[in-house]
């Protein structure tokens, strides 16, 4: 049995499953890509087990979570641009 | 805040510390077994999370009994150690963060073991080619991690590339999770790899598990007819906002890319591992001396040369699974007091010769920089290029690491050159005709990235981002 969830990822509403990271959810909605750098290169998931960095996103308001490290819990609010 | 004083910590919890945790715990000690997933199991032994059970896991999976026998162990979970503080006559105190990944209230905890063992494994390397950085490139590593934990397939027409047997097992879980696989490719030629797969066979026989898992993988590349192709690379990827496209060429045995023979390939997904780096971050931490390829060193007894601290697994060099575990088992022991068998630490020895035949049919060679452009980047996060690096050598007249990298910012980013450390080190230390301080990428005072906020209520003061 798996358990559905919601998360909200720039205030529009994603379903997911528990247990899914947040990288997860993205992906299986068929996102690649959630950021951009400072040069405006598009970015998403690169090395998928915490290290590069690429895949950040704001989480519930806090800024440089690892996308593919964290759990994506019900009713989080996912934002993919830092607030300036 | 209390210390914790067990008799033996393991970080790590993937294959070896696992073994090493089970081992010193069966010969009696008070073990703490921690980890910074949210899962044991480590990168080998990836899959779907309590929330999500499957009842066809093994099918993804090598070892999984293995697996199965060992889980069953109290692991300390999503728990970040950032920091190692070192001591002269024991083994150094960790700070350790408890709680959601990357979280802000996580619970801080503090460990004085009596024995440390550190497996806290090895992350891959993936070399540059222009158009790495597209959506869609990913490490071999991650589309193996997305398969194994998430169910997700990164694409429909995916390539495999790089260098080493990693690629296949990462081909046979895309086909597993329903990807289409259209090539997988290896950037060594036929005489490399039969030199150094078949030259000892005696090798071969000891290490027969790992042979087996080989021949599954093989069998499924002819199952879904996936071709294998030697002495090539992906030298491109093309794309705008995500990679549409990959050129590859054949490669001389230096890996040179040949003028003449690239070929463009449609794909959705490029999936790229060109070897292994041990995450020694912690090691170098204790003090710990690193061999010439970056690796912990050990005696047989899986000891380093720090009293009290041990290591086994992939910081220790590059190996496999099999590996790992037996050097988790004699490190497991003598990190609780207590001797190896002799047919332990023959598993130990005989596992070893592995890493060396991996390294010798599949290790970097020197031509591969025949790919890169000026405008080519090579560090992700400060996207600096390898035109830049060649700039700033030839601007400054320094050979030192240090001081080029703070004049580039390569290697200076979030990840703190976890991805690009190595290439930049190779890059430069051509470039200025010798480093002077090579190898310093890996000397991170903080092992892990945390939050000021996290730690203000620490007696430690802490950077967050220490610049080197």
């Amino acid at each position: 049995m798996t358990l559905p969830i919601t998360v909200v990822v720039d205030g529009v509403a994603m379903p997911g499953v528990a247990g899914q990271t947040v990288a997860g959810v993205l992906m299986g909605a068929g996102r690649l890509s959630w950021r951009t750098t400072r040069n405006g290169r598009p970015r998403g998931v690169f090395c998928g087990i915490g290290v590069c960095h690429d895949c950040l996103v704001v989480v519930n308001g806090l800024a440089d979570v690892r996308a593919c490290q964290r759990r994506a819990i019900d009713g989080d609010e996912i934002s993919t641009e830092e607030q300036a | 805040m209390s210390v914790e004083t067990p008799e033996v910590l393991v970080v790590g919890a993937g294959p070896a510390g696992l073994a090493a945790a089970d081992a010193a715990r069966r010969a009696g000690a008070q073990v703490v077994l921690l980890d910074a997933a949210g899962d044991a199991g480590g990168q080998y032994w990836r899959h779907l999370p309590a929330e999500r059970p499957a009842a066809r896991e093994r099918i993804l999976h090598h070892g999984w009994g293995k697996f199965t026998a060992l889980r069953g162990q109290d692991v300390l979970t999503d728990a970040q150690v950032w920091l190692a503080e070192r001591h002269d006559d024991r083994p150094p105190t960790l700070h350790v963060l408890v709680g959601p990944a990357d979280g802000r209230d996580r619970v801080r905890k503090t460990f004085a073991p009596k024995a440390l063992v550190l497996a806290t494994g090895a992350y891959e390397r993936t070399l540059p080619f222009p158009g790495w950085d597209l959506p869609g490139v990913f490490t071999a590593g991650a589309a193996q991690a997305l398969a194994k934990s998430e169910r997700i397939a990164v694409g429909r027409r995916v390539l495999v590339a790089g260098a080493g047997p990693f690629l296949l097992p990462v081909a046979s879980s895309l086909v597993r999770t329903g990807a289409g696989v259209v090539g997988v490719l290896e950037a060594n030629g036929w005489p490399r790899l039969a030199r150094g797969w078949s030259r000892r066979p005696a090798e071969l026989l000891a290490t027969r598990h790992k042979g087996g898992e080989l021949a599954g993988y093989v069998r499924d590349l002819v199952r879904h007819r996936i071709p294998y192709r030697a002495a090539t690379a992906v030298v491109a990827a093309h794309g705008t906002d995500r990679v549409e496209a990959v050129t590859v060429a054949r490669l001389d045995p230096r890996w040179a890319p040949i003028a003449g023979t690239d070929e463009q390939i449609e794909v959705d997904a490029v999936c790229v591992s060109h070897g292994f780096v041990p995450r020694v971050e912690l090691a170098v931490s204790a003090g710990c001396g690193l061999d010439a390829y970056g690796a912990v060193v050990t005696d047989d007894d899986g000891r380093t040369t720090v009293a009290g601290v041990f290591a086994a697994g992939e910081i220790t060099g590059v190996g496999g699974a099999d590996l790992a575990l037996a050097e988790g088992v004699v490190a497991g022991l003598a990190a609780a007091g207590s001797a190896a068998s002799a047919a332990q630490r023959r598993a130990r020895s005989d596992n070893q010769a592995f890493a060396a035949r991996l390294e010798a049919a599949h290790g970097i060679r020197p031509g591969w920089t025949g790919w890169l452009g000026d405008d080519t980047l090579v560090c992700r996060c400060e996207e600096v290029t390898a035109g830049d690096l060649r700039a700033g050598a030839a601007a400054t007249e320094s050979r030192g690491l240090r001081s080029l990298k703070l004049s580039t910012r390569a290697g200076l980013g979030v990840c703190q050159g976890r991805v690009c450390g190595r290439t930049v080190e190779e890059l430069l230390h051509r470039h200025t005709g010798g480093l002077l301080d090579r190898g310093r990428t890996e000397s991170r005072p903080l092992a892990a990235f945390v939050r000021l906020g996290e730690l203000a209520a620490t007696e430690q003061v802490a950077e967050e981002k220490e610049p080197l």
